[in-house]
Formats: structure tokens, sequence, C-alpha cells
């Protein structure tokens, strides 16, 4: 059966970061690499749409990808291989050819870890980390991430050449960090992924579409991660967290573009498939880190005590107050304790939320800090004071949406 | 083997202060004798305030500009360098890591240009 165009381009697409990595790996170089994978995945999407889908596709985009590099190497070998080599680094050693038969699994899962490690590797800006994984690993064209991050494309076209270069000139290795550096460095990774995830949380579900995929593709990334490393504490909880996350999307904002707040949410609009999920995946990280509580496990638990209360209301707030002293053991920041006081003020009542609100410090440039203050002061009884929270709130960034929640909640204290 | 150059950037250091000297060679001399393995040569600079800076805006054959001091003037100056020759960028974070200057300022590893 010849597949739909749509269905080809996906397959290509979901195999594409596996295919790159194998071949990062015989040719040790990413530009080549993806010169080859690009030639491999054009070739796939003409002969697949006209012949059918092979038994194996990402077998075949690994051979199509290798003979293309095989081709270019002795290209390149007859040309002045040295002066290639002073500016793209190494040279690819155009020795034995590769062997062409498909890699197994276990080769392929170390050559996407190698791929994962090299392009969320520390000594890169974040900014290009970010490129550098929706590129290689999501596998989105350059006008795509440049589009999708409010880049111009050929400033991101030479942020990617640029964060290239500099793992080929200073050696950034490819290769998975040994077990003392590995917990940090998987943190690393799911820092940019949770960052990637946060610009698309971020836009919202409203025009701008393509900034909204961010969280799509930040949900790939951490399934991959995920899928490489099974038993990783943090790779589960940060795939977790933002499949709970995700999974309010429908919800979470109203008639044009309105935010709905998570207490005034129509459950019944939350991605169940999403939430079961992601509440297997957090009780997964978390049995696997009884220690050291990991951060984004922890999370993922509270965004699950959300999940699974049928009402606002009816939300087991000493859980979730429980699950934010543990973070705040392991992640102890200004947001982290407000929303904490947020869950006491439920819990226990307004008087004791503001008396935790008040006495954190750093928050003044925060608007919602100062939005969690006058939305207690009203329930408190003290009009006077929430309305002056409320400018204050308002007199800070704020995107067009959140300041209109925020001027309408303000106009109801007067009535 | 890859060859990085490692840059200190501190406050000026007095290497010449008798209780620096002391303290501070001690230090340095026991990070040298932990990489000796990867150390392939290190300098410790006099202050910037004997630096020349040497231009020839024309060209060569140009006029010969010196002006005294160092190029940039920033807070933290040029201090010394290490010369590593490591496997690649983690080897050489890693030793990098362990020069005293880390502790009281900055250390830029930079890859050598092989020709």
């Amino acid at each position: 059966m010849v597949p739909t165009g749509d269905a080809v381009a996906r397959l290509v697409r979901d195999e594409r970061a596996r295919v790159l990595a194998s071949l990062v790996r015989v040719t040790g170089s990413i530009d080549l690499a993806e010169d080859a994978t690009q030639d491999a995945t054009v070739r796939a999407l003409e002969t697949w749409s006209r012949d059918g889908v092979p038994d194996n596709p990402r077998a075949w985009l690994v051979v199509a990808a290798k003979r293309r590099a095989i081709d270019i190497m002795r290209r390149e070998g007859r040309r002045a291989g040295k002066e290639a080599a002073a500016v793209s680094g190494p040279p690819p050693d155009p020795g034995p050819a590769p062997d062409l038969g498909p890699d197994p699994d276990d080769v392929v899962r170390d050559d996407l870890l190698r791929l994962i490690f090299t392009c969320c590797h520390p000594a890169l800006a974040v900014e290009a980390q970010v490129a550098l994984a929706l590129r290689n690993l999501g596998g989105l064209t350059t006008p795509e991430v440049a589009r999708a991050l409010l880049v111009p494309e050929a400033t991101m076209a030479k942020r990617l050449t640029r964060a290239k270069q500099k793992i080929a000139q200073a050696r950034i290795p490819y290769r998975v960090p040994p077990a003392a550096e590995l917990p940090g460095r998987v943190a690393a990774v799911a820092a940019t992924i949770y960052l990637i995830f946060n610009e698309g949380y971020a836009a919202g579900t409203g025009d701008d579409v393509v900034r909204a995929s961010l969280t799509g593709e930040a949900i790939r990334l951490a399934r991959l991660l995920a899928e490489v490393m099974p038993d990783d504490p943090t790779a589960l909880g940060l795939l977790a967290l933002l499949l709970l996350q995700d999974a309010r999307r429908d919800a979470r904002s109203g008639a044009g573009g309105r935010p709905v707040l998570l207490a005034d949410q129509d459950r019944s609009r939350w991605d169940r498939d999403a939430i079961a999920e992601g509440v297997t995946l957090a009780g997964a990280a978390l049995r696997r880190a009884p220690g050291r509580p990991d951060p984004y496990a922890t999370q993922a638990a509270i965004a699950a005590c959300h999940a699974l209360a049928p009402t606002w209301a009816d939300t087991d707030w000493n859980a979730v107050v429980s699950w934010y002293d543990l973070l705040l053991t392991v992640q102890d920041t200004p947001v982290v304790r407000l929303n904490r006081a947020v869950a006491v003020a439920e819990r226990d009542g307004p008087d004791e939320g503001l008396a935790l609100v008040d006495a954190i410090g750093g928050l003044g440039a925060y608007p919602w800090w100062h939005a969690t203050r006058a939305e207690l002061l009203r329930r408190l009884g003290r009009p006077g004071e929430a309305g002056d929270a409320y400018d204050r709130a308002l007199a800070l960034p704020l995107s067009e949406p959140q300041a209109d929640h925020l001027r309408r909640r303000r106009a109801e204290l007067a009535g | 083997m890859p060859t990085y150059v490692a840059l200190h950037y501190c406050e000026e250091i007095d290497w010449t202060a008798p209780d620096m000297f002391d303290d501070a060679m001690k230090a340095y001399g026991e990070f040298e004798q932990a990489a000796a393995d990867v150390v392939r040569g290190s300098h410790a600079l006099y202050p910037s305030a004997s630096a020349t800076t040497v231009r020839v805006p024309d060209g060569p054959g140009g006029d010969v500009l010196t002006s005294d001091g160092p190029f940039a003037e920033t807070k933290e100056a040029l201090t010394g360098i290490h010369i590593l020759e490591c496997a690649d960028l983690d080897e050489a974070i890693a030793v990098a890591s362990k020069i005293p200057t880390t502790w009281f300022g900055a250390v830029e590893v930079r890859p050598v240009r092989d020709l």
C-alpha cells in the first residue's frame, strides 16, 4: 500500500535523529552526517510515497545515508583534504567503507545518547543547545527552528553553524559522559528540553501555532531521552511533568486566548490519556530516586495531584504541600516558595498563605507575587490593599491576555 | 592530540609579594604536578602594567605604534597561561577546573588550531 505523503513525512521525521546519530558515529562529523541524512530523507520521501514504505524504514535510511556519506567522503578526499580539515575539524576517515548492514538496537540507542549529550553540552550557550536539539534531535528544519524561536532565519543559520564549529574546533566529545558526571549532564539536557517546552507553553494555543508546537517538540525530545535512559529518574520525571502540564492545554485558555487559571479550568477537557501516562511515569521516576528527590519527578508529583483531583476544592492540598516541602529540599527558589504558599492558603486558609507569601523576599519584580497577594487579600476582605497589589502586578511586564485577566479581577473588586 | 591554551584571568597577581609567593606558588605547583601528564607548558605573567600593546595599522612595513598597557582595559587581567594537551574538551575542562585561578578568577580554555 502506498502511504499518504503526510504519513511518510512523519515516519521520516521520527527516524531522522536516530539515522543522524548513527551517521555522526560512522563519519565523525556532524556536518557530513547532516548532509548525508538530509540526502537520504529526501530520497525516502520520493521513493516511499511512490513505491511504499520498506519493511525496515530505519535500516533503509541508514544504508542510503551511509552510501551518500561514502560518496561525499570520496569527493572531499579528492579535494585538498587538509584545507577542509583545518576549517571543519578532523578529516573524515576515508579508510574502510562503513558497514552497510542495519545497526543493532543497543548501538542505535548509544548513538542517540551520544548525540543528545553533544547537542546539550554545557560548553555550548543555552540558545545554541536549544537550536541544536530542535534541529538535530527534533528534526525541525532551520527555518522552522528560527520561526519557533522568533529569530531571523539568517541569525539561526549562523547560530547553528557556529555551534557546530565549536563542537568540531574545541573537540566537544561525541560520547556518553562517565557515570560520575551523568546526573549533572542529564539535568542539563532536561533543562534544555524544559526550556523548549516553556517557550511553547508561554506562547499558548493562540494564533502562534509554530511557537505553540514547541511543547509537542519538547515532549518528543523528552520521550527520546526517556527511551534511551529508561531507568533515569530525571528523564522519566521530565517526561511525566511535560505530559501532565500539556494535558491541560485545551482547558487553559478561554475565549480570545484569555488564560483560565487552574482553579477555574473545565477538567473534562483535560487529556486523560496523557494524564494516565504522566502519573505512571511520575510514580516510576519517584521510585527510582528514593534517596535524593529529583526536581522534575517531584514537580510531576505535584502536577499529578492536580491532574487526579476532581475539582480544585477537592484537591489533596496536604499532599501538594508535602511535595512542595520535598521540592524545596532540592530546589529552594522564591517561585517554588510562592507556589507552596498558594497550596498552604488552600489547606489552612488565606491568612496562613498570605503570611508565607509576605515572608518571601526577592519577588518584587515578579508580577505573580503581587497577583497572588492580591487574590489572598481579596479573600480576606481587604479590597483596598488587594487593589494596590493588582496595580503593582499590572505595572510589571505581562502578556496582553495576562494583563487583561488581572485588570478584570481588579475591576471586580469595586463591585 | 588536540592542544588547548588555558588563559588565566583574574585580578592582577603580584608574584613577587612574599606571602603570595609561598601560598600561591604552592597551589599552582600542586596543580602542575597533578596534571603533569597533560601540561605542555606554563607561564606566569608580570602584571599588565608591564604590558606593551603593539599595532601596525598600515599593514606590513607600516609604522609600529606602541602603547603602554594591555590591549583590553578590563577589571580582570591576563595573569598566566597553561598549554594543555588533552583528548577532548571534557578532559581540558576537567584539567582547567583544577587550576587555582578558577577559585578567584576565571580560566578561558581555547583550542589551538593545528596547522
